[in-house]
């Protein structure tokens, strides 16, 4: 099979999922308890006239498998309605808080890859490994806002180096993007070991080595590149994480951004905001999955036949 | 030569016989863990009595983890809090888990196009971030324990349907399933007796592990305040209601936390051992 229909096939398949996505979000909205006119009105005059306003201008008359597909076709054109609660686009509600979560999630992953591989490469020795495997377990499994708010109360309440809350300047993205990111360190650190481990022991390894090349270079110019693979299809699953965590990172050190949009509409019942944020995110982990296949073709070659 | 072969190549065997004081520490933390889920009482005293006269007072030889803003004493409600979030965890765990076999093997089992609109579901519930499927399922059924019990079963299902499945696909090719068949035995019998017991083996050991995330999420939404409302001692409604009192009173949220991280790094820690064991493996 050619490399054209291999690409073919992943974008595809992403679309799929990412239509199954949509639609799981908008049985969601269907779902979602009481009226949709009575969402929409709130707290605001209610009477029959009003009623008959709402749903002409929601076009709510229509019926469901109609409004469904309008639902899509508008979803595609980047129109997700409106909020109910703030009587405004959700794409301008959303987009606005787009950028510093996005900030986040790229600073935090980009420190995590890197510390990631540090800590997979440096340290091979038996004892080290020991204490770095036991370290990556523990980074693994403490709960994001615990790490944030030991950071937050070391740097920023006792030595003051970093602010407290908000989202001025570099300064303030520290902290949160550490926090954000170890938890990913630590899983890419394992799966990388492990990726090493494995390439290391392959014929390859002990021709290089054969050829007198120090066992550093063995590591960094032969061994990294196949263990590079599983972490890269990690990614999509890596983003997953950075946006969900981003969530509970923002209300720890009280940063604008989509979590907080999420959470505010979660707890006032704004369901279209609500399923923006989720479709958003359903959509960064489909093209970063993709995105992440096709750099295991462009890795792989033998990945390119199957 | 034979004796060559059956060595291990690496060394790595030599594991199986090295002491792992981590892991008795682990099952040790979780025995206590589960005597404050059972007799909470034994440990503490009343996690809701209000001391209006120490507030926030550091941790000493009374308040071994300090008190509160309100002078609780945060161990007595560390203490109590275990029963509250591990019975969280555990009861979505087990709503993951069961659900989780049955659309497996429905999935596993099926006719081939009711096995690709089950894995395509499970893609595209994948595709959402646990803690946002959560929320989603949360912003519909409204905030509460139970819902959060079941939003974070609902969000955990895709992951232990994916492993059934893909377990009932080697089962159903293995050489006794075809000797079954042989000999004549029935489709349900089949199921039950043959393909049922080989699929659930691996499910307890995962289940430890996932367990361990089940008590993570559940902290992380309970953090965000959709979960058990205050006074109830929850472990994640406890770290939000210090964070507001960190820059006076670490030990307010600090502590609690710790236990939660303690709590989570030794489920998982006894889950994979248990992993390891189950495979054969000990790397």
């Amino acid at each position: 099979m050619s490399v054209a229909s291999a690409v073919l096939r992943r974008v595809a398949a992403g679309i799929v999922v990412l239509w199954a996505a949509a639609t799981a979000a908008y049985l969601a909205l269907l779902a979602a308890p009481g009226d949709m006119v009575d969402s929409i009105i709130g707290d605001g005059a209610d009477t029959p006239q009003i009623r008959a306003e709402v749903i002409a201008e929601w076009r709510l008359d229509r019926p469901a498998l109609v409004q469904y597909l309008d639902y899509l076709w508008r979803a595609v054109q980047g129109d997700l309605g409106r909020s109910y609660l703030l009587q405004r686009p959700v794409a301008d509600v959303v987009g606005a808080q787009v950028w510093p979560t996005l900030k986040l999630a790229i600073a935090a992953a980009v420190f995590g890859s890197l510390l990631a591989v540090i800590l997979a490469v440096a340290i091979r020795r038996p004892w080290a490994r020991r204490f770095s495997s036991t370290a990556e377990l523990v980074m693994v499994s403490t709960p994001p806002f615990l790490i944030g708010i030991v950071l937050l109360s070391v740097f920023s309440f006792q030595f003051g180096l970093f602010p407290v809350s908000g989202d001025r300047g570099f300064a303030a993205l520290v902290l949160p993007a550490v926090t954000l990111g170890l938890p990913i360190a630590g899983l890419l650190a394992q799966v990388l070991r492990d990726g090493l481990d494995r390439a290391l022991d392959e014929p390859f390894a002990v021709t290089a080595r054969a050829r007198g090349l120090r066992e550093r270079s063995v590591l960094a110019r032969h061994a990294l590149r196949h263990a590079l693979l599983p972490a890269v299809a990690l990614a999509g699953w890596t983003f997953g994480v950075l946006i969900g965590g981003s969530v509970i990172i923002e209300q720890v050190f009280g940063r604008p951004g989509l979590g907080q949009v999420a959470l505010q509409a979660v707890s006032a019942g704004d369901m279209p905001v609500v399923i923006a944020v989720v479709v958003l995110a359903a959509t960064v982990f489909v093209v970063v999955n993709t995105l992440a296949d096709l750099a295991g073709l462009l890795i792989d070659p033998r990945l390119r036949r199957s | 030569m034979t004796l060559a072969l059956t060595r291990p190549v690496t060394g790595r065997l030599r594991l199986r016989t090295r002491p792992r004081p981590g892991l008795a520490v682990a099952a040790v933390f979780l025995a206590l863990i589960l005597t404050a889920v059972a007799w909470p009482s034994l440990f503490g005293g009343d996690p809701l009595a209000a001391d209006p006269l120490n507030v926030l007072q550091a941790p000493s030889a009374r308040h071994w983890f300090g008190t509160d803003q309100l002078g609780r004493d945060v161990f007595d409600r560390v203490v109590h809090g275990a029963r509250h979030s591990l019975s969280i965890g555990v009861a979505a765990t087990l709503i993951a888990t069961s659900t989780g076999i049955l659309l497996g093997l429905l999935a596993g089992l099926g006719h081939r196009y009711a096995d690709e609109a089950f894995s395509r579901t499970f893609d595209a519930l994948s595709a959402f971030p646990i803690v946002l499927l959560a929320l989603l399922f949360i912003a519909v059924a409204g905030t509460g324990t139970t819902s959060l019990i079941v939003a974070i079963g609902v969000a955990l299902t895709p992951h232990y349907a994916r492993v059934v499945r893909a377990q009932t696909f080697v089962v159903r090719r293995a050489a006794y399933v075809t000797h079954a068949v042989a000999f004549g035995a029935s489709r349900p019998r089949l199921v039950v007796r043959h393909v049922l017991p080989n699929v659930l083996g691996p499910i307890p050991v995962i289940a430890v592990i996932g367990l361990g995330e089940a008590v993570l999420i559940a902290a992380g939404l309970s953090f965000l305040g959709l979960g058990p409302q205050p006074p109830s001692p929850e472990w994640g409604a406890m770290l939000s209601e210090g964070r507001g009192y960190l820059h006076i009173a670490w030990w307010a949220s600090v502590l609690p936390g710790l236990v939660v991280t303690a709590t989570i790094i030794s489920l998982t820690a006894l889950g994979r051992h248990f992993q390891r064991r189950f495979e054969g493996r000990t790397a």
